[in-house]
């Protein structure tokens, strides 16, 4: 999850990392960070085919990406599901939270590893699963079914990340707030939900990405109308070997990033304790 | 042992203010968390409209859970509250108009101090400019007058009660729920805060009820205290009275030091015996306390304890007991002589001033008091 605070600099000099350590962990970095800046150069390349190097430099692909209305649809798609479902997972996800923090004992400890299921399932099983119910109930191809299925793999992220939030919450405040004229719902809204504002923040940023980028259920729900961006580039490389794929990935790329990267550029506005 | 309370400001109670507190009536209360005991016993209680009520007791003798009945957090077992007269024993806290002080302050890290102080007044859809001269009235109370904009967490401990107590008299409630409230501050700031929180209260003029495990601190804020032992009230009075007049071996020994001498199955009669000594009681006591204690003991404040040289010093009238001087306490403007008492060497304490002369451990002594000094508790 986000951690903010980073380890402070006084830190290393009392106990200096080895340089080989230090080795590797750059390896590791450049093991999960080249292949995203390998398709980025891609993306401008020339060369009607993949190729690497890239050949030459070009919008050209861009320029296919944003006049095509496969790509823009899906990508339109995409945002419309991955923002339903932010919405949803988070509102479902922090009242879990919030439930679940105030529970002690078995049930609340079997309820917690019952909503982290779908984190630890394969998804393919849930897809099928997921399919097979859907299928009956007429929901596959269509937004709601999008929605619900990604709120089911996205509300773990939210429930861990504001569980976190919670832990650094006194619930005194909710009875100080109680004594002062709050209702349960109004402390919650004036005191519980401004506390934790990040923890929600960081769930609902999950959220919206673990949706954006789903691809297992996105491919069994998906319907010749209705498509997500990862489909359709799953499609592009699969069924039409279409080089666009690569502005598409980097726009994916770009976007992701922005979004992960919102907490830290909205940290200095949210005080914390 | 600081036992001189303000009598005369007490006995005239709330002097400035609106004399608009609210009666709460405690009737046989109680609270089970299905432990062993009840964490409270049936308890009935009268807090009367402007007082200040401490309820004191050691630690788990049920005053917070008490507290948090009369505020609406934990739900009543058996009997019910009231407020004024309406029963309020269903009502959930945010209705029942109550100011509460925590021991951690409780305030909101995300706000401000002023913001802070607002906040019960905004629940109540209080204006703009109402609520802006309201928290400059209250801010200016507790003399945090300039803190407006400050972050709770840059305040220190002292100011962050005080915006606290801002925070829960601004909106008049009904009564002001304290529970330890100057627990967490060191004692000088502990003293200035009790200062306060009685100018508050005389300036107010709302009923305050006080949770605390301090004697000093109960006997130096309040107008009555009710004495807490394992869920139940073991004794409710003045300070004075509870001081002078104990009425339970517990009572003696909580508030204030006591030597006690118990009694066992003696008779209580115009003469007692204890240890070989014969006593002669008080009539009025003995009046007060008809026929035969089962179980009862005597108790005497090391104050009014004398010490003398041999028999033949102790003043006809007086009980007296032999006593051998354990230790000496030197406290300043007098001493405290730890002795053993009787045949059993029952620990006991007196005072003595440095102008009755020096005394070493090992003297023996003999210790007297008057019988009008001593009082007669149950065991
Ligand atoms: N929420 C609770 N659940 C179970 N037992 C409790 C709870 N609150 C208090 N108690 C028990 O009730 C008794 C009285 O507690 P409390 O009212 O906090 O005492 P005090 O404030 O006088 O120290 C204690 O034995 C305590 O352990
Ligand atoms: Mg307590």
């Amino acid at each position: 999850m986000t951690t903010p605070s980073t380890p402070r600099r006084r830190y290393t000099k009392v106990d200096p990392i080895p340089w080989w350590l230090k080795a590797f962990g750059g390896l590791v970095v450049v093991f999960f960070i080249l292949p995203t800046l390998f398709v980025i150069p891609m993306s401008f390349s020339d060369a009607t085919t993949f190729q690497f190097p890239p050949q030459g430099f070009t919008w050209r692909l861009y320029e296919n990406f944003f006049t095509n209305p496969i790509w823009l649809d899906s990508l339109g798609n995409s945002f419309l599901v991955a923002t339903l479902t932010a919405v949803l997972a988070t509102t479902v996800g922090t009242a879990a939270a919030v439930a679940l923090s105030r529970l002690q004992g078995r049930v609340a400890q079997l309820v917690r590893t019952l909503l982290m299921v779908p984190i630890v399932a394969p998804a393919i099983v849930v897809a099928v699963a997921v399919y097979i119910a859907f299928l009956g109930w007429q929901l596959t191809g269509t937004v709601l079914g999008y929605v619900l299925a990604h709120t089911a793999i996205a509300v773990p992220y939210v429930l861990i990340s504001v569980t976190g939030a919670l832990g650094g919450f006194d619930p005194k405040l909710l009875r100080a707030a109680a004594s002062l004229g709050s209702s349960p719902a109004r402390a919650f809204v004036r005191v519980t939900m401004p506390l934790i504002s990040r923890g929600i923040l960081t769930g609902a940023i999950f959220a919206f990405i673990v949706s954006f980028d789903e691809v297992v259920l996105a491919l069994f729900l998906r319907s010749p109308l209705f498509q997500t961006m990862p489909v359709q580039m799953y499609n592009s490389v699969t069924v039409e070997i279409d080089p666009t794929i690569s502005a598409a990935s980097s726009l994916m790329v770009v976007a992701v990033t922005i979004i992960f990267l919102l907490p830290q550029l909205l940290r200095g506005r949210v005080r914390r304790r | 042992m600081t036992m001189t309370p303000d009598t005369t400001a007490k006995a005239t109670g709330p002097s400035t203010g609106t004399p608009s507190g609210t009666e709460i009536r405690l009737d046989r209360v109680t609270k089970d968390y299905g432990l062993a005991a009840p964490a409270v016993d049936d308890i009935s209680l009268t807090i009367e409209p402007g007082e200040f009520m401490t309820l004191l007791g050691p630690s788990g003798s049920g005053k917070t859970t008490t507290l948090n009945l009369i505020a609406g957090f934990e739900t009543l077992t058996a009997g019910s509250i009231a407020l004024n007269g309406t029963d309020v024993s269903d009502v959930p806290p945010h209705r029942r108009n109550l100011g509460m002080l925590f021991q951690n302050y409780a305030l909101f890290p995300h706000l401000t101090v002023a913001q802070n102080v607002a906040y019960p007044l905004r629940e109540r859809k209080v204006g703009k400019r109402e609520i802006a001269r309201k928290v400059a009235e209250v801010l200016e109370l507790v003399q945090l007058t300039g803190r407006d904009d400050n972050h709770p967490s840059q305040l220190s401990g002292g100011q962050q009660q005080r915006v606290a107590l801002a925070r829960a008299i601004v909106f008049e409630p009904e009564a002001l729920l304290l529970d330890e409230p100057l627990g967490a501050l060191d004692r000088n700031l502990r003293s200035a805060l009790q200062t306060e929180i009685r100018r508050i209260h005389r300036e107010v003029g709302s009923t305050f009820v006080f949770v605390t495990h301090d004697q000093e601190e109960a006997m130096n804020l309040s107008d009555r205290i009710a004495l807490f032992n394992n869920g139940r009230i073991e004794q409710v009075g003045t300070p004075q009275q509870l001081y002078a007049e104990p009425e339970t071996l517990f009572t003696a020994k909580f508030l204030g030091d006591s030597n006690v001498f118990e009694l066992g199955e003696a008779a209580l009669d115009a003469n007692v015996a204890w240890d070989g000594e014969s006593w002669v009681i008080d009539p009025a006591t003995v009046a007060a306390h008809p026929g035969v204690r089962a179980s009862s003991a005597v108790v005497v404040r090391p104050e009014d304890v004398e010490v003398a040289g041999g028999r033949d010093d102790v003043p006809a009238g007086a009980n007296a007991v032999r006593a051998t001087v354990r230790d000496v306490e030197y406290m300043g403007s007098y001493r405290t002589l730890l002795l053993a008492m009787g045949e059993r060497g029952l620990p006991g304490r007196t005072r003595v001033s440095p102008l009755q002369g020096e005394y070493a451990i090992g003297d023996d002594l003999v210790a007297w008091w008057r019988p009008q000094a001593q009082r007669i508790v149950a065991a």
